[in-house]
């Protein structure tokens, strides 16, 4: 009687702990009565879990069980990458999180229910080999016999047909992941994660289980291990990292002009992240471009910039309109607008001329006082591309015979788009020269038109530096031979005269 | 609106007794005649001890119909799945509003939402309801089930379902058949009106599960009739539930092993 009396007490001081803790963090979000709908709410896609359901993407247990408590600590701990969901481990004690996490299970009453107790699935060992050729391969068999490109799209980015009519349970529009992407993946980008989501799927989204196939003996535990490592082969080995410069060597070749020339292959790529413009009117939360590769060339004359970046869409697309709708609906914006078939953009932003000091123009497109020069390239138009000075966001003015080149592939849910321009430049008051040696600002903007992009709607990134190399000149290369050659021949001497001394002393024992 | 409609039903709401005869079944017969195919049968009912004598109970039968225009069922694109595309002669449709003859209404779940005793228990019958995967649609469409009784869902599409379940009262789930020929079994655990599954590969695919702790629902047919049978003496509530038209509800009174009809009326718009 006294321990169930003790018991009912730690439990509800577990609980009252839990919802100061709920309160002051996690309400913001996930709303008082852990609805999914507190203030923020309304300008996250995807949305904050609704927590009265009970109903959780990343678990151990099979699909439409209840997650472990292990699993709940998971998502509080390390958060839910590509999402708005932070990780708690630094800025919550262990006693915090255990009373939220408890706090968390009393939105649903399914909690209470003990005949619904959650099972962890018995997910086995990962097979080794999984990064060699062979296991990739029969990994791809199943990605192609299993149906996996109907949503993720033939080459993992997510661009499948059913892409553009996917919604979660509650109506909310939600991608299917792109799969070079690892590090957004929601529930961790290693191997076992993918194969953990595979066998549990998705709670809520339209990512279904795969367990049954095991089940059934339609796919052994080792065959959907090899689709699991498939899929991670899709991503880098690591994260990708900001480099600051973007290096664009010398090239003694012509300069590529293709997004698919071949000079490009040797190329070095560089990653920027971009974020969602919130700065100015009307802001914009949800972008789709999470982020941008970049290579860069020149010749002697000219200089080629190459922006990749992945698009489920090869917008305009009507396929996507509804998908559209579907954002603006669970978005709260600044202002009201219908869908329409906008095109796909990039942007590439340096200032007008190369600063001397520290000062750069305002990152987001200069103001009127102080302009900056872009590139700017639309799915609408794309072999072409226009370059122009940006006087703040709303402002574009295109510059008449700017000499910019512009082609564009659409590829698989990636967009690769070159802008190729003479180094010199016939006006350098509004066009910039480029000069080799120099750390010249750049930054990039993006829109992804089928997502609801346009205008200020967009991706942006801050400010970078690229920086065209200069020629080598030849003593580089022969001066360190030289010295190499000269401490080989010293050394030689050194040792042969010490040779001699040892052979002389020896003689004399003898 | 509300209440100009719920009058509508008042008026056309008719309470008829009718010889007990071959009612029983009108609804499942009428449904697999029609274009939906294969309607699975509303269990039999399989009372607990209490209610040994149910069978021969009460039944409440009547047609569904509405008024106004029925909105268009938008064709299916099957451009992407030929396997499901061959299977048909003509470009095939939704099914959001499927109307027979004369105004009447298929694909309307109706049930005794009130009236049964609190405390009856009743047996689920072991015999699954079958939710096939045929052709890129669901058969049936609309159909009920009891609280754990067996839902077996099937594939015969050679490709990729998914069948995800998106309930408040049950658990939902979200579960794969990539394969022509696999069957999952599933069950729900309580009472939900209704339960939808729906294929994410395939947008169009929806269907919707009545799960009800008793055996007193039906399914209206091609031609719009339904029949709740083996009902104990006493006064029912009805509900008749479409997926786009709302519900309608109607009160009828069972005093033996009588048939009663009550004819529901939906308003399209």
């Amino acid at each position: 009687m006294i321990s169930a009396l003790l018991l009912i007490a730690l439990v509800t001081q577990d609980t009252t702990a839990g919802k100061v803790v709920y309160q002051k963090w996690c309400a913001g979000c996930h709303g008082d009565q852990g609805a999914g709908d507190g203030a923020a709410a309304k300008h996250m896609i995807p949305p904050p879990r609704d927590f009265t359901g009970a109903i959780y993407q990343i678990r151990s247990t099979a699909s439409g069980n209840l997650p472990t408590d292990a699993d709940l600590m998971r998502s509080i701990e390390e958060g839910l990458h590509g999402t708005a969901m932070p990780g708690w481990k630094e800025r919550l004690s262990d006693r915090e999180r255990r009373d939220v996490l408890a706090y968390i299970k009393t939105f649903s009453t399914f909690f209470a229910d003990t005949s619904l107790r959650p099972q962890p699935l018995e997910f086995g060992k990962e097979p080794s080999g999984g990064t060699g050729d062979e296991a990739v391969k029969v990994g791809r068999q199943f990605y192609d016999s299993i149906g996996c490109r109907k949503c993720h799209g033939d080459l993992g980015r997510g661009d499948g047909p059913s892409s553009p009519t996917l919604k979660d349970d509650a109506g909310h529009p939600i991608f299917a992941a792109d799969l070079h992407q690892n590090w957004l993946f929601n529930g961790g980008g290693s191997a076992a994660d993918i194969y953990h989501r595979l066998r549990t799927g998705l709670d809520g989204t339209p990512m279904p289980s795969f367990s049954d196939l095991l089940e059934q003996k339609y796919l052994t535990e080792t065959e959907l291990w090899r689709l699991a490592q498939y899929v991670r082969s899709l991503s880098p080995a690591e994260p990708p990292v900001v480099r600051d410069v973007i290096h664009a060597p010398l090239i003694e070749r012509a300069l590529p002009r293709a997004p698919d020339d071949s000079a490009w292959g040797s190329a070095d790529a560089y990653w920027f992240p971009l974020v969602g413009q919130v700065v100015r009117k009307s802001r914009w939360f949800a972008p789709a471009v999470t982020g941008v590769w970049v290579k860069a060339l020149h010749t002697a004359d000219s200089i080629a910039l190459q922006i990749s970046w992945d698009d489920r869409s090869e917008s305009p697309d009507t396929a996507w309109l509804d998908h559209v709708n579907r954002v603006m609906a669970t978005l709260e914006t600044d202002s009201v607008e219908t869908s329409s078939l906008w095109p796909d953009q990039i942007a590439v932003q340096f200032p007008v001329t190369i600063p001397t000091g520290m000062e750069r123009p305002y990152f987001l497109m200069g103001s009127a006082n102080g302009p900056v020069y872009q590139w700017r390239w639309a799915s609408n138009a794309r072999g072409s591309a226009v370059a122009g000075l940006a006087r703040g966001v709303d402002r574009f003015d295109p510059i008449s015979g700017g000499g910019l080149g512009g082609q564009a592939v659409y590829d698989h849910g990636q967009w690769r788009v070159v802008f190729t321009r003479a180094l010199a430049s016939p006006d350098t008051a509004t066009q910039l020269p480029f000069r080799t040696g120099r750390a010249i600002p750049v930054a990039f903007f993006a829109w992804d038109g089928s997502n609801g992009e346009h205008g200020t709607r967009m991706a942006i990134s801050t400010w970078y530096f690229l920086a065209l190399d200069e020629p080598v000149p030849a003593r580089v290369f022969i001066s360190p031979v030289l010295a190499m050659m000269l401490t080989l021949g010293l050394g030689m001497l050194v040792v042969w005269r010490a040779q001699q001394k040892t052979s002389f002393r020896k003689g004399r024992q003898q | 609106m509300k209440i100009r409609i719920f009058s509508t039903v008042g008026a056309l709401f008719l309470l008829t007794v009718c010889s007990k005869g071959d009612q029983r079944n009108t609804a499942n017969a009428a449904s697999r005649s029609g274009d939906t195919a294969a309607a699975a049968p509303a269990p039999a009912p399989a009372p607990a001890s209490a209610m040994a004598t149910s069978a021969a109970g009460g039944t409440i039968s009547g047609k569904i119909k509405f008024t106004g225009t029925a909105p268009r069922n938008p064709s299916i694109d099957m451009s992407e799945e030929a396997a499901c595309k061959a299977k048909y002669k003509t470009t095939p449709s939704e099914e959001n509003v499927v109307a027979g003859p004369a105004n009447a209404l298929a694909n309307v779940f109706v049930y005794v939402k009130s009236g049964v005793p609190a405390g009856q228990t009743f047996t689920a019958p072991t015999t699954p309801v079958v939710l096939d995967q045929d052709g890129c649609r669901y058969h049936p469409h609309v159909f009920g089930i009891m609280v754990n009784q067996p839902l077996e869902i099937k594939n015969s599409d050679p490709l990729l379902h998914n069948i995800k379940a998106v309930a408040k009262k049950n658990r939902p789930f979200n579960i794969s058949q990539p394969n022509a020929g696999m069957k999952t079994n599933r069950t729900f655990t309580a009472p939900e009106v209704m339960v939808n599954l729906e294929c994410n590969v395939h947008g169009w695919m929806k269907a919707y599960a009545g799960v009800r702790p008793d055996p007193f629902y039906a399914v209206s047919g091609q031609d719009g009739s339904f029949s709740i049978t083996g009902l104990p003496p006493g006064t029912y509530t009805i509900e008749a539930w479409h997926e786009k038209l709302g519900t309608q509800t109607a009160t009828v009174t069972i005093a033996g092993t009588e048939t009663k009809t009550a004819n529901l009326t939906f308003a399209a718009h």
